[in-house]
């Protein structure tokens, strides 16, 4: 569908900007790399360029100023760049193919410079490419470009925004993921929760469900087209899955209890949920295949909130067998069973990362809800964010950033106010805002778009 | 016959419900003797005499805020606990009588939780809570085929501030009288 290729050796570097660069390179040490080191807490964002891609003809230069627009905003939302106002730049954006004057980007303290081309095809497709340069060390650091349909140049432009992040800071990115949640209105006695679809910076925004049934805890699958989530059709609280492509969704089996919880395994074969009965909550897994169900808990405790780990081998849950609620990991077929969760308080909502290092979780302790990781075994417990209400994180697909929702204490006699997503890093800062049509909550974030 | 009764209902239904939910908790008690025409004091001035009237009309037996009124359709939890308190069991005891009065009827039993858990540990919690209050019904004789159960979890508050108060009105099991099972009774 989409094709690229990587373009060509960068050009010979001019002379003067040469000149130049000799004595700013003598201050800075042998084979000094643009580099952003995301695992340090609070770092100082790069300074970047991006300006307009260029375009030949009008249609063609408003791809190149969107595609320019989107790129800068997902550098920025990450906390670790800082896109440098389009006005101070004293280049105009020159041809693509021709060096940068890289004088005049050191001059407004760039340190990295995109540039890139649009253009609208004689077959109607569209031509992005663009080039990623380290301004002092002036050198081109990656160049790529993509040939799609028009209506792709979003995703284009969160693809190379990814290849940068990438080749910037040494891991993955997750900019051409979505998110879905659930979009919350009407009174809290009476709340109206919809699916909602998005990508992951607010564009493309679309309701998946009418409002008709409550609708809770929506996940992706790894392929990303289909979600699980909890539906009270009838007033019968089910586990769904909903396809985003035909809009179909069915239900998961005809179990006398209400099943809920539910979520993906990583290889998308099973849904792991829990399931209801006389009141006692187990955990399952369904193969989508052929239907069939296996138990993988058997306490009479809350067993719940199952999370598998990417390599499939493990799964990590919420038990209150320990008299409160607290994280438990156990191997996939159900055994072994271990508390790894110690800290004061009670511990919920476990998810494993995407890469598989760390557990995320929801803490309430002394009446206050923390979001916090830990390392599968327990150990490394950090908390991230503590509020009245903060519930539910998800990670993005690089397992650097987390999302989740948080409510504020509601006033008696004051108006309610609703749920709203935020994200902050890994690193606990950098958190933001998501901006969402409405109230929201239950965010779950896409793994990468293949 | 029975649209009249329906339709007394709905009438009263209507007005309960635009009641706070203050209102609603604190008039439980008081409500049992509202069938007789509570007096609340009388004036004498200038040779006429004025009595209050109750607001509320007597409540036909056997319908949904007959149950409500003269019953009581909830109980409440401790944080996090799903046993019965002893004021409990004297609710359900008395929802036990009055289904075994009212055969044809059957109910679901909804469990809620308060805003303080998370969201599907408050599924499970809720679930919990209306098991414990079927299973006493069950105890008491009630025929367990006409109690269903549902959890809303955190979904449903009666209250949504976010005070002690509220989150111990929140923790509850509630007895709805399924309105299917009015149509196919006397």
């Amino acid at each position: 569908m989409k094709t690229f290729r990587h373009l060509g050796p960068r050009r010979p570097i001019r002379f003067a900007a040469l000149a130049c660069a000799a004595a700013l390179a003598m201050a800075m040490p042998a084979n000094a790399q643009l580099r952003v080191d995301i695992t340090r807490g609070k770092v100082e964002p790069l300074p970047i360029a991006v300006p307009d891609f260029q375009g030949e003809d009008p249609g063609s230069a408003a791809y190149g100023r969107q595609v320019a627009e989107v790129i800068a905003n997902d550098l920025a939302r990450s906390g670790l760049f800082r896109p440098i106002d389009k006005r101070a730049f004293i280049q105009a954006p020159a041809d693509i193919g021709v060096q940068p004057r890289f004088g005049d980007w050191r001059l407004i303290n760039a340190q990295a410079l995109v540039n890139g081309l649009a253009r609208v095809e004689q077959d109607g497709r569209l031509a992005v490419e663009f080039r990623l340069w380290d301004v002092f060390a002036q050198q081109q650091m990656i160049g790529t470009r993509y040939r799609t349909t028009p209506d792709n140049w979003r995703v284009v432009a969160h693809r190379i925004a990814d290849k940068i992040y990438q080749r910037i800071t040494g891991e993955s990115g997750y900019f051409d993921s979505r998110v879905v949640y659930v979009d919350e209105s009407g009174p809290a006695a009476r709340r109206i929760k919809r699916l909602a679809i998005m990508d992951q910076d607010g564009a493309n925004h679309r309701y998946l469900t009418s409002g008709e049934h409550l609708v809770l805890t929506p996940r992706f699958s790894p392929t990303e087209q289909e979600i699980t989530f909890l539906s009270f059709v009838n007033n019968r609280p089910r586990v769904y899955v909903y396809n985003i492509d035909t809009g179909q969704q069915e239900v998961l089996g005809d179990f006398p209890g209400m099943t809920f919880a539910p979520r993906f395994s990583p290889d998308g074969t099973t849904v792991i949920m829990s399931m209801a009965r006389n009141g006692n909550s187990e955990i399952y897994a369904m193969d989508l295949r052929t239907r069939r169900v296996r138990r993988l808990t058997n306490h009479p405790a809350i067993d719940t909130s199952p999370s598998v780990s990417p390599d499939g081998k493990r799964l990590v849950f919420n038990s209150d067998r320990s008299g409160q609620q607290q994280i438990y990991v156990m191997d996939i077929e159900g055994g072994n069973a271990r508390r790894v969760s110690f800290g004061d308080g009670r511990y919920a909502t476990p998810v494993w990362s995407p890469r598989g290092d760390l557990v995320a979780f929801t803490k309430i302790n002394r009446g206050r809800f923390s979001i916090g990781v830990m390392r599968p075994d327990g150990t490394g417990e950090r908390i991230l964010v503590t509020d009245f209400l903060v519930e539910g994180p998800t990670w993005a697909p690089n397992g650097r950033v987390l999302m989740y929702f948080r409510q504020p204490r509601a006033r008696p006699g004051a108006k309610r106010p609703g749920p709203r997503l935020f994200s902050i890093d890994l690193t606990g800062h950098n958190e933001r805002e998501i901006d969402t049509p409405r109230d929201a909550s239950d965010p779950a974030w896409s793994p990468l778009k293949r | 016959m029975r649209f009249g009764i329906l339709a007394v209902f709905l009438t009263a239904a209507t007005l309960w419900g635009c009641g706070s939910t203050a209102d609603r908790e604190a008039s439980g008690p008081a409500a049992g003797d509202a069938g007789a025409a509570a007096a609340s004091g009388t004036t004498a001035g200038e040779g006429i005499a004025s009595t209050e009237l109750s607001t509320q009309p007597a409540v036909p037996p056997g319908t949904p805020e007959d149950f409500v009124v003269n019953v009581g359709d909830r109980v409440h939890f401790g944080f996090d606990r799903f046993d019965l308190t002893e004021e409990a069991r004297g609710v359900l005891r008395g929802q036990a009588e009055w289904l075994k009065r009212h055969v044809s009827i059957t109910v679901t039993v909804a469990g809620h939780a308060d805003e303080r858990g998370t969201r599907e540990y408050n599924l499970a919690l809720g679930e919990r809570r209306a098991i414990s209050v079927r299973n006493f019904l069950i105890a008491l004789g009630v025929e367990p085929d006409r109690i269903r159960t549902v959890s809303y979890g955190k979904e449903r508050p009666v209250d949504p501030a976010s005070t002690e108060e509220a989150w111990a009105q929140n923790r509850r099991g509630v007895t709805q009288v399924d309105i299917s099972s009015l149509r196919v009774s006397n």
